[in-house]
C-alpha cells in the first residue's frame, strides 16, 4: 500500500485510540493554550471537518514534544494529527508569513534562519576544523545544526567541541558546507513534500562519508535522524553520549572549580524521545565543584521549553505563563545558580525566560558545551 | 497391500460452513469415479449422530475398508471418525481427513475455484488411504500420583481436590509458606471475604491432609517421562532449622541481632522482618527459616559472640550444617500454578512510585488496610515530610495492563474490581476522604460485580473517566495530570497519595518451569493452553496442566474454577491407572539407521535416544523412539539423511503419492 492513498484515519490510526486521555492529559500545553489532542484525535475521523479542525489556531500551540506518543498506551502518534492539519494549511499556501519564509529557506539554502548556505561555516572561522571528505574514513562525523551554525548565541556549541576535540586526539570531522537541515522543524510545522525532499537529499548526501557514527550537537537532529531515516546507514548518537565516553575514559582534564548549584533541564528530543538521560547528567556531576539539583518534574516527566515544533516561528496567542518561565521559576525557587540544558532551543527559550523574569542578575542559562569549554584544559 | 481398496468418502456440509462455498453435490459425483472407490455421499453433518451412523451402516453393508472424510481439521474430529469406523470393525488408522473447509471453503470465495480444491484433496487422500497400514495403540501403567508446582490458592485447590479423591499428590513451593498472592490480600471483591478466613483453613488442610506431602521452600529441579510415568527431582532448599523440633514460637526472630531490619516480602516491603522469619503470623507450615541472603552468621561466618537465635531457641532447632536435601519420586500427572507477578510500575517511571512514598501499588494497599499489615490496618502514608492520613486518595487503573507502551496489550482483569474494592475498604476507615477513582472504562462482568461497583460509586467515590499521564509534586501534594474526557477538561488534580491499580504480568522466572516441562507461551507471554476455548487447562505435553494465574490473569472465583479443571484432567490417567500411547508415532529402520544422532537433536519432544546394538556381532548405536513421548511431528525423519526414521501413518511411501495426486509436485 502506497502512502499516498492512506485516509488520514489509516494514516494516524485514529480507530487504534481508546480515547483514554493519556495524550492530554500529559500534554504540557494545556495549561496555557486550549489544545486538546485527544479531542482532535477523536474529530480527525470525519473526513468532512478536516478543513475546519485545520483551521483551530490551536494546532500552532503544539510544540512537538511528543509526551502524547511516549504514553500513548495504543501506539498512536496523536501530534501527528496535528501535525497532518498543518499540512493542510501548509498545502493551501495560508501559513504565517514567518513559517513560509522559513521553510522557503530550508528548500533554498539548507536552513531556516533565512542565512546564506555559504555562511553556514562562518563560525568555525579562527579555528582548525578539520572537514570530512567522501569515502575517507573517520570515526566520529559531526552533524552541527542549523541552529548551533547560525545563531551567535548558541555557536559557542560548535566551537568549544572543536577544542575539546583538537584537543583530546579525538578522530573526527564535521560535514563541508553542503550540509543542509536535517528538516526536525520542517517536519512538524507540517511542509510534508519538503520533509521527505530533505529525508532523500540528506540520506545520499550522509551516506556518501564512511563514518563509525554520526555525532549531532542538537537533540532535534538526533532523534529525526534515528526516527525519520531508515536508510541511513550510519549510527546516530547526541554529543552528550560522546563527551561522556570521552569523561568516563578519563579523556577530559579540567581546569578550574564551577561551585554553582547546577539544575539539568532535559531537552524533550534528547530524554522523553531520544532515552538519554544519564550522560547529560554525568558530564555535569564530573565538573569540580558543581552540586546538582534535580527539577520535581525530571527526566521522563520533565516539562517542555516550548521551543520545539516549529514554535520558534509561530507566536502563541495565549497570555498565560510560558513553561519556559515556570520552568526558570522553579530553578530559582530550589535556588539554583545554573540552568543547564544540551539543546540550542533549549537555550534560547530559557534564557530568553529567565531575562524576561529579570534574573539576569542571580542566575545563568548555560549549554553543556559551554560549560566544558570554560572547565576543560584546551 | 494384501486385500483390495474398497473406499467409502463422507462429503460434509458443515451446516453451510463448506456447503456454501464448494459444489459438494458436484464433489460428490466426482469422488464416485475415483479408482478403488465404493461409495461417496454428501451429509449435513457427518460428526452428528446419525451422520457417523452413516457411515457405520456402510462400512457394514458394502464391506468398506478405508474410510476418506472430507470435512474439517483433524485435530477437533479425527478422534471422532476414528472411534466411529472402529465401533464398525475397521482400524481406526484407515482414515484419513481431506480439509475441504480450513483449507478450502474458509478460504476462498468463488465456489468454481473451491470446488476444483476440493477435488483435489479428495483425490490426494484417495491416493493415501490405500496405503495405510493398520496400526495398534498400546496402554502403559500409569503412576495413581500428582505433582502441582506453586501453591497459591490454584495449586492449593488442586492438591486438595486430587488427595480428596484419593490420589497422592506432591504439592511443592518456592516460599517458605503456601498461599500466594491471596494471602496478602486483606478482603476479597466480592462479597468481601476476609481472605485470611477463607483461606486459612484450605492452607493448614494442605500441611495436614494423609494424602499430601508438602514441599515447603523447595524447587523441581528435573522432570523425566512422560504422562503417566513423570520422574520428579525436587531440591529442598536448608532452612537451616531443623523442621521437625522447631515449635513455631519465635523467639528466634525477637532475639536476632538484625531483628526486624529486612524488608518483609509478605508486607511488600512495607514491614519488616528478622534474618530468621516467618513470613506471616498464618504461615503453613509454621517454622521458621533463615534466609541467606542476610543473616550474620551465614553470610559472614559470625553473628557476635554467637548467633542469638541459636542461644534462645528451646528446642534446639537451629541448625547451621542443614544443607539442600534432594527428594525423588513418580507420578502420573503434572498441574502447573506458578502464579504471576503484579507489574512493577518502575516500568513507568512518569508516575514517579520510584520517588514519591506515597505513590504505591495495589498490592501495598493491601497489606495497609490489613490488620495484620504495617500499620495494624490503619491508612496512613508518608508523603515525604511527614507520616500522615490522607484526605485525597486516588486511583489509577489499567496500570501495566492494555499498554502497548510497555507491552501488555491484555487487560489484567482483577483491576477495576480490586480498585473498586480498596476504593470502599478507604471509605470505611476514612469516612470523610475525597476518593477519586481514574478509569478509561470499568469492567466489572462477573457475578455480583457490577452490583458492587454501584455500591462503590454510592459511597461517594469519584469515577473520573481518564487515564492519567503523570504524577508530580507540588508543594506537599501530588498532582495528577489527567484529563476528564467525559468533558475535555485537563486537570492538575491536587492528592495526598495515590495507589496504581497494577495489572498482572506472567512471573519473570516462569522461563525455569517452561524449560522443565517444554511448555509454550501465548502472545501475551502467559502459558499457553492446548485450546482456547476447548481444553483451556491442558497443554501441548500430554499430562501436564495448567491453573491460575499462569495460564492468564484471573479472579480468585476463576482461578479456583480453573484449578478444579486442572485436578479433574489431571485425575483421569490417575483413575484410570492406564494411558492409552497413540500409534501414530516415529519408527526407527535400525537396519539403515547410521547412528548420526541427528534427529536425537532435532526432535522438540527429546522423544529419541541413542542406544547399543549388536549388529552382526559389532556395537553399534542406534536411534530409538520412546512411543510415550513421540508426538508423531516428523520432524527427525526431515532430519534423517538416510530416510531410516519415519513417522507412521506419514511414511514417505504414503505421503508422497499424495502429494503427487496434489499436482503439485513433478
Ligand atoms: C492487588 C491485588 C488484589 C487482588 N484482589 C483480589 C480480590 O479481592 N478478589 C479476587 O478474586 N482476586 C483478587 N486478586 C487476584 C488474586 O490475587 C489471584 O486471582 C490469585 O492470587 C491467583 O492465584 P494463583 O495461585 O494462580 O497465583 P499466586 O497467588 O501467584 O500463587 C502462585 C504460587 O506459586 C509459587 N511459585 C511460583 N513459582 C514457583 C516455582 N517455580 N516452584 C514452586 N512454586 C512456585 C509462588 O510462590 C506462589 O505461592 C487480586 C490481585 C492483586 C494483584
Ligand atoms: S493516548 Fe492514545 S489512545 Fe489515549 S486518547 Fe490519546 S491517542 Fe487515544
Ligand atoms: S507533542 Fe507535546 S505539545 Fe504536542 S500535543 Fe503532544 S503533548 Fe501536546
Ligand atoms: S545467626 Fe544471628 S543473624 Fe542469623 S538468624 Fe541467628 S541471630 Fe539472626
Ligand atoms: S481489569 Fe480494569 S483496571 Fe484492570 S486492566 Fe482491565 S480495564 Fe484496566
Amino acid at each position: 500500500m502506497s502512502t499516498e492513498s492512506l485516509t488520514f484515519t489509516e494514516k494516524y490510526d485514529l480507530l487504534g485510540c481508546i480515547q483514554c486521555g493519556r495524550c492530554t492529559g500529559g500534554c504540557p500545553v494545556t495549561v496555557r493554550a486550549d489544545l486538546n489532542v485527544r479531542q482532535f484525535v477523536n474529530d480527525a475521523y470525519d473526513e468532512e471537518k478536516l478543513d475546519e479542525l485545520a483551521r483551530l489556531a490551536e494546532i500552532w500551540d503544539c510544540t512537538a514534544c511528543h509526551t502524547c506518543a511516549v504514553r500513548c498506551p495504543k501506539g498512536l502518534k496523536p501530534l501527528e494529527v496535528l501535525i497532518g492539519l498543518r499540512s493542510l494549511i501548509v498545502e493551501s499556501g495560508k501559513v504565517e508569513p514567518r513559517v513560509r519564509d522559513a521553510l522557503q529557506s530550508v528548500l533554498l539554502e539548507g536552513n531556516p534562519w533565512e542565512k546564506s548556505r555559504a555562511m553556514r561555516q562562518d563560525w568555525m572561522e579562527g579555528l582548525d576544523v578539520r572537514i570530512a571528505e567522501p569515502g575517507e574514513y573517520v570515526e566520529n562525523l559531526f552533524f552541527v545544526c542549523c541552529t548551533n551554525a547560525y545563531d551567535p548565541r548558541v555557536q559557542v556549541t560548535a566551537k568549544n567541541m572543536v577544542k575539546i576535540l583538537n584537543k583530546t586526539g579525538v578522530d573526527y570531522a564535521f560535514l563541508p558546507e553542503d550540509e543542509s537541515c536535517c528538516g526536525s522543524e520542517v517536519f512538524t510545522l507540517g511542509e510534508e513534500g519538503l520533509f521527505e525532499m530533505l529525508v532523500e537529499d540528506n540520506t545520499e548526501f550522509l551516506n556518501e562519508f564512511s563514518a563509525g557514527r554520526i555525532v549531532t550537537l542538537s537533540p532535534h537532529c538526533f532523534t529525526t535522524y534515528k526516527t525519520h531515516f531508515p536508510d541511513l546507514k550510519h549510527p546516530v548518537i547526541h554529543y552528550t553520549q560522546l563527551m561522556d565516553e570521552l569523561i568516563q575514559e578519563g579523556k577530559l582534564a579540567w581546569k578550574g572549580e564551577l561551585p554553582k548549584k547546577i539544575v539539568y533541564h532535559d531537552p524533550c528530543y534528547l530524554g522523553k524521545q531520544g532515552g538519554i538521560f544519564d550522560e547529560p547528567r554525568r558530564i555535569l556531576k564530573s565538573i569540580p565543584g558543581v552540586e546538582l539539583l534535580e527539577f520535581n518534574r525530571s527526566r521522563e516527566r520533565s516539562l517542555c521549553c516550548e521551543g520545539g515544533g516549529g514554535k520558534m516561528w509561530v507566536e502563541s496567542e495565549s497570555r498565560k505563563e510560558r513553561l519556559a518561565d515556570t520552568r526558570i521559576k522553579d530553578a530559582k525557587a530550589m535556588g539554583a545558580d545554573l540552568v543547564a540544558a544540551a539543546c540550542p532551543f533549549c537555550i534560547l527559550t530559557l534564557e530568553d525566560a529567565m531575562k524576561g523574569l529579570g534574573y539576569e542578575e542571580e542566575m545563568r542559562v548555560a549549554e553543556i558545551m559551554e560549560l566544558l569549554g570554560e572547565f576543560v584544559e584546551v | 497391500m494384501i486385500e483390495k481398496p474398497k473406499i467409502g468418502v463422507y462429503i460434509c456440509h458443515c451446516g453451510i460452513n463448506i456447503s456454501s462455498t464448494v459444489d459438494v453435490e458436484t464433489v460428490e459425483e466426482y469422488a464416485l469415479k475415483l479408482p478403488n472407490v465404493e461409495v461417496a455421499r454428501t451429509y449435513s453433518y457427518m460428526c452428528s449422530d446419525p451422520g457417523q451412523a452413516l457411515i457405520k451402516e456402510d462400512i457394514k453393508e458394502h464391506d468398506l475398508n478405508r474410510i476418506i472424510v472430507a470435512s474439517c481439521s483433524p485435530r477437533m474430529h479425527e478422534p471422532t471418525f476414528r472411534k466411529a469406523i472402529q465401533e464398525a470393525g475397521l482400524n481406526p488408522y484407515f482414515l484419513e481427513m481431506a480439509n475441504i473447509r480450513e483449507q478450502c471453503s474458509w478460504v476462498h470465495q468463488d465456489m468454481e475455484e473451491a470446488t476444483a480444491k476440493a477435488k483435489k484433496l479428495i483425490t490426494a487422500s484417495v491416493a493415501k488411504v490405500r496405503l495405510l497400514e493398520a496400526l495398534e495403540s498400546t496402554e502403559v501403567d500409569a503412576e495413581p500420583a500428582a505433582l502441582v508446582i506453586g501453591a497459591g490458592i490454584a495449586g492449593i485447590q488442586a492438591a486438595l481436590d486430587i488427595a480428596d479423591a484419593g490420589f497422592k499428590t506432591y504439592l511443592v513451593e518456592k516460599t517458605p509458606s503456601v498461599g500466594g498472592r491471596m494471602a496478602q490480600l486483606d478482603k476479597t471483591f466480592p462479597p468481601l471475604d476476609c481472605s485470611a478466613c477463607i483461606l486459612t483453613p484450605k492452607m493448614v488442610d494442605c500441611a495436614s491432609h494423609p494424602n499430601i506431602e508438602l514441599l515447603s521452600y523447595s524447587e523441581v529441579e528435573e522432570i523425566n517421562g512422560y504422562i503417566g510415568n513423570f520422574d520428579v527431582k525436587v531440591r529442598k532448599k536448608a532452612r537451616y532449622v531443623d523442621f521437625d523440633k522447631c515449635t513455631g514460637c519465635g523467639d528466634c526472630a525477637t532475639e536476632c541481632r538484625v531483628a526486624d531490619r529486612f524488608p518483609s516480602e509478605f508486607d511488600e516491603g512495607m514491614g519488616k522482618r528478622s534474618a530468621i522469619y516467618l513470613p506471616f503470623p498464618q504461615a503453613v507450615p509454621a517454622k521458621y527459616t533463615i534466609d541467606p541472603e542476610h543473616c550474620l552468621y551465614l553470610k559472614r561466618g559470625k553473628c557476635g559472640k554467637g548467633p542469638k537465635c541459636q542461644e534462645v531457641c528451646g528446642a534446639g532447632a537451629i541448625n547451621f550444617e542443614q544443607e539442600d536435601e534432594f527428594v525423588e519420586f513418580k507420578v502420573g500427572a503434572i498441574i502447573v500454578a506458578p502464579g504471576f507477578d503484579p507489574f512493577d510500575p518502575s516500568r513507568k517511571p512518569e508516575y514517579g512510585y520510584d520517588d514519591y512514598p506515597n505513590v504505591i501499588t495495589g498490592m501495598e494497599m493491601e497489606r495497609l488496610v490489613s490488620a495484620s499489615g504495617p500499620t495494624g490496618g490503619k491508612v496512613l502514608i508518608n508523603n515525604g515530610e511527614e507520616e500522615i492520613e490522607p484526605k485525597e486518595v486516588a486511583f489509577i487503573k489499567c496500570v501495566g495492563s492494555r499498554d502497548e507502551s510497555v507491552g501488555n496489550e491484555y487487560c489484567s482483569r482483577v483491576c477495576c474490581m480490586y480498585t473498586a474494592k480498596q476504593a470502599h475498604l478507604i471509605r470505611e476507615k476514612l469516612p470523610d476522604a475525597k476518593i477519586r477513582i481514574y478509569y478509561m472504562d470499568v469492567r466489572a462482568f462477573g457475578k455480583g460485580y457490577e452490583e458492587f461497583y454501584d455500591r462503590v460509586r454510592r459511597e461517594n467515590v469519584r469515577y473520573i473517566r481518564g487515564n492519567p499521564s503523570e504524577i508530580f509534586k507540588r508543594g506537599n501534594k501530588l498532582v495528577v495530570k489527567v484529563e476528564d474526557t467525559l468533558n475535555s477538561r485537563p486537570l492538575e488534580d491536587e492528592v495526598d497519595m495515590v495507589v496504581l491499580g497494577v495489572g498482572l504480568e506472567p512471573r519473570a522466572e516462569m522461563r525455569q518451569v517452561m524449560d522443565l516441562l517444554r511448555l509454550s507461551q501465548s502472545g501475551d507471554r502467559f502459558f499457553l493452553e492446548a485450546h482456547p476455548k476447548l481444553r483451556p487447562v491442558d497443554t501441548a505435553t500430554d499430562g501436564v496442566y495448567l491453573a491460575g494465574c499462569c495460564q492468564g490473569p484471573k479472579d480468585i472465583p476463576d482461578t479456583v474454577a480453573q484449578a478444579k479443571g486442572a485436578a479433574s484432567s489431571a485425575m483421569i490417567p490417575l483413575a484410570r491407572g492406564k494411558v492409552t500411547i497413540d500409534a501414530q508415532v516415529a519408527e526407527v529402520n535400525e537396519a539403515t539407521c547410521r547412528g548420526c544422532g541427528f534427529c536425537v537433536e532435532i526432535c522438540p519432544y527429546s522423544a529419541i535416544e541413542m542406544v547399543t546394538v549388536n549388529r552382526f556381532g559389532h556395537e553399534i548405536e542406534v536411534a530409538r523412539v520412546n512411543e510415550a513421548l513421540c508426538k508423531g511431528c516428523g520432524s527427525c525423519s526431515a532430519a534423517c539423511l538416510s530416510d531410516s526414521i519415519q513417522p507412521k501413518s506419514f511414511r514417505d511411501r504414503q505421503i508422497l503419492p499424495q502429494i503427487a495426486a496434489l499436482g503439485v509436485m513433478k
